[in-house]
């Protein structure tokens, strides 16, 4: 089984949900996250005082797949979340060793 | 059905407009009445001419119960319009709860709330038992030495003048009754404690605050206030303070200005290096409500200080009022734009605040377009100060010492510049613009600076008192977490999670922060410069 972790613009997280729904995906878990990658951040004033904003929001969605459905479901996360524009973000994929459903105590597969 | 509930409609606005419009001829007859009054004073003079031939003549008699009924309603009016604006400036203090707690963290709410709640609660008591007499008791040039204790002095308000027979013969130029007096000048002493509250904000010990206020009520306002408005040294010099730009203002400021220093800036506010870092409020919505709420307020702080219904002035007042909170808010804004970039909406606020400051001393004395001018510099003058005391690293989380103290300087200034003879007859003359010399001026200085040491030099000595007594700040500990679960116990957003603070929820158990402390800007804890 592999997690698939997406971090995606905030915007994209209503379109992401759309098409991964549409592809048959049951569940998944999001999370409201601060991050940066290459992209430079810029310096803005309070009062006179000089920050950087370096952490720009963003919205991070796991979810949890059997390994052939890995790579469908990030070509389908890629292809929703793109704009083309600095800052998309990036998926991650990881193995998961077991997973559970905590209402009927199925385990592995039955369980995602 | 749907036709039936229309007419219904109809037939409802129709009754109601009906009501109205027969209301309309009520009124029309209503004057009938009135119209006989004017007949009856009229005749009152000439039989009152007539007395000389017939001293016991009916009409003579009339003319003494109609004088002291006309004397009875002013008083009745002046009273009335005393007490609203009282009233008034009392909301004020929501306003300032508003723009504190929204200017500062959301760890520390609970005890800004706190400390703007209670000190209103202590200076009404402050200000019962001892402040009163202090201030306006006859006594010294410098505090009142009769009727000290809970208003109990001799006093015959509502009578003004030769009149007046009572220990509180300063103020007893307004012709309204004594109670009113105190409650018109209870506000405005508890205006003056509630300002240090900002200044001191998110680091200090309720406590301490607390105590400090008792101080200041009961004690330092009140002696400043004896000088200027209770007959004191300063009144003899010539000093003129309307509605308090150095009364109660720049009190407020200078002992905000020792509070500030006594306890140093926050933790994470000046990095290792001597930069100064942003730490926002977590409101400005809550701190644009609180400054609307002021500026609302401030129409019975400057109008209302004439303590009389007087229509020759109270609408000018207001307007001047007006006319500095709006140019300085115009100024600071365009100030703000021009130094910093963008028009922060703090330094906007702060800007309407300062023009209400700096026009509260001048607002009866002084014309509209100078009212104007003193806004438009006080918007720029606020501005810079914010940004002056940043940079000598006196730590000020919402400003509060450049708008009131900075602000209530410059606006008793103005009197010794903008006054005109004109508007208060015979009491500032004119000022140095309009060919009355400097005589106001180094007046209005002298008590500028008299004030100025006093208050620095009291405020001061009590901070240190309480800092070697009980302590006067929160440990470093207590200060990440945030006062509200130290000072108070409370939590004031308990189902919210903030990102940066990583859980002050109740369910993730509270007051224990692992990860990045709330409001800490994160690029300076990686490079470990806040301890």
């Amino acid at each position: 089984m592999k997690m698939v972790e997406a971090i995606v613009k905030p915007f994209k997280l209503d379109e992401v949900k759309e098409a991964l729904t549409k592809a048959g995906i049951q569940g998944m878990t999001v999370e409201e996250v601060k991050g940066f990658g290459r992209q430079k951040g810029h310096t803005e004033l309070y009062r006179g005082a000089e920050y950087s904003v370096d952490f720009l929001p963003k919205v991070k969605i796991q979810i949890l797949v059997d390994d052939d459905s890995a790579s469908k479901v990030v070509a389908i996360i890629t292809d929703s979340a793109k704009t083309g524009k600095i800052g998309d973000g990036k998926i991650f994929v990881s193995n998961v060793e077991e997973v559970i459903r905590i209402r009927t105590g199925e385990k592995g597969a039955d369980a995602i | 059905m749907k036709i039936a509930k229309k007419l219904a409609a109809v037939l409802s606005v129709a009754l109601i407009l009906g009501l109205f419009a027969s209301g309309e001829s009520f009124a029309q007859e209503a004057p009938a009445p009135g119209a006989a009054e004017p007949a009856k004073v009229e005749a009152a003079p000439a039989a009152g001419d007539a007395k000389k031939e017939d001293p016991g003549a009916a009409p003579a008699q009339f003319t003494q119960g109609l004088m002291t009924q006309i004397g009875d309603a002013k008083v009745a009016l002046d009273t009335v319009w005393t007490l609203l604006a009282g009233m008034l400036v009392f909301f004020m203090a929501l306003g300032f709860a508003c723009v504190e707690s929204g200017l500062c963290r959301a760890k520390n709410t609970v005890t800004i709330l706190a400390k703007n709640f209670i000190v209103f609660a202590v200076a009404s008591i402050a200000f019962l038992v001892l402040g009163w007499g202090l201030m306006f008791g006859a006594g010294n040039p410098f505090f009142g030495t009769s009727g000290l204790w809970f208003v109990a002095g001799a006093d015959n308000s509502p009578a003004t003048g030769d009149a007046y027979q009572g220990v509180y013969a300063a103020i007893n130029w307004t012709g309204v009754p004594l109670w009113t007096k105190f409650f018109f000048q209870l506000v405005f002493a508890a205006t003056a404690a509630t300002i240090v509250s900002g200044a001191v904000a998110e680091r200090i010990k309720f406590g301490a605050f607390y105590i400090f206020s008792f101080v200041m009520v009961a004690l330092i306002y009140p002696v400043v206030g004896h000088w200027i408005w209770g007959g004191g040294w300063a009144a003899s010099l010539g000093m003129f303070d309307f509605a308090g730009s150095t009364v109660v203002h720049s009190t407020g400021g200078w002992a905000a200005l020792t509070g500030a220093i006594v306890l140093g800036p926050r933790l994470g506010k000046y990095s290792r290096e001597g930069k100064s870092l942003p730490l926002p409020g977590h409101s400005l919505a809550l701190a644009t409500i609180g400054v609307f709420v002021l500026w609302f307020g401030w129409f019975g702080f400057n109008p209302g200080s004439t303590m009389a219904a007087d229509a020759g002035a109270i609408g000018r007042i207001a307007v001047a009022t007006n006319t500095a909170a709006a140019a300085a808010a115009i100024s600071a804004s365009i100030a703000a734009w021009l130094l910093l970039g963008k028009p922060d909406l703090t330094m906007i606020l702060n800007g309407g605040l300062a023009g209400l400051v700096a026009i509260t001393a001048p607002c009866a004395f002084v014309s509209i377009p100078s009212s104007l001018i003193i806004g438009l510099m006080a918007g720029v003058l606020v501005v810079l100060s914010v940004l002056f005391f940043d940079k000598i690293k006196v730590d000020d989380p919402v400003g509060a010492i450049s708008v009131h103290l900075v602000c209530g300087v410059f606006g008793t200034i103005c009197v010794g510049l903008f006054a005109q003879d004109q508007f208060t007859p015979n009491t500032t003359g004119n000022g140095l613009l309009f060919g009355g010399g400097a005589g106001l001026l180094m007046a209005q200085l002298a008590g500028i600076v008299g004030v100025g040491i006093f208050v620095f030099t009291s405020s001061i000595v009590m901070w240190k008192i309480i800092a070697a007594t009980i302590g006067i700040r929160v440990s470093a500990e207590e200060e990440i977490e945030g006062l509200d679960i130290g000072e108070h116990g409370n939590i004031a957003y308990p189902d919210f999670v903030t990102v940066a603070g990583r859980g002050s929820s109740v369910i993730g158990g509270a007051g224990k922060m692992s990860g990045a402390p709330a409001g800490y800007p994160a690029t300076e804890l990686s490079k470990g410069t806040i301890s």
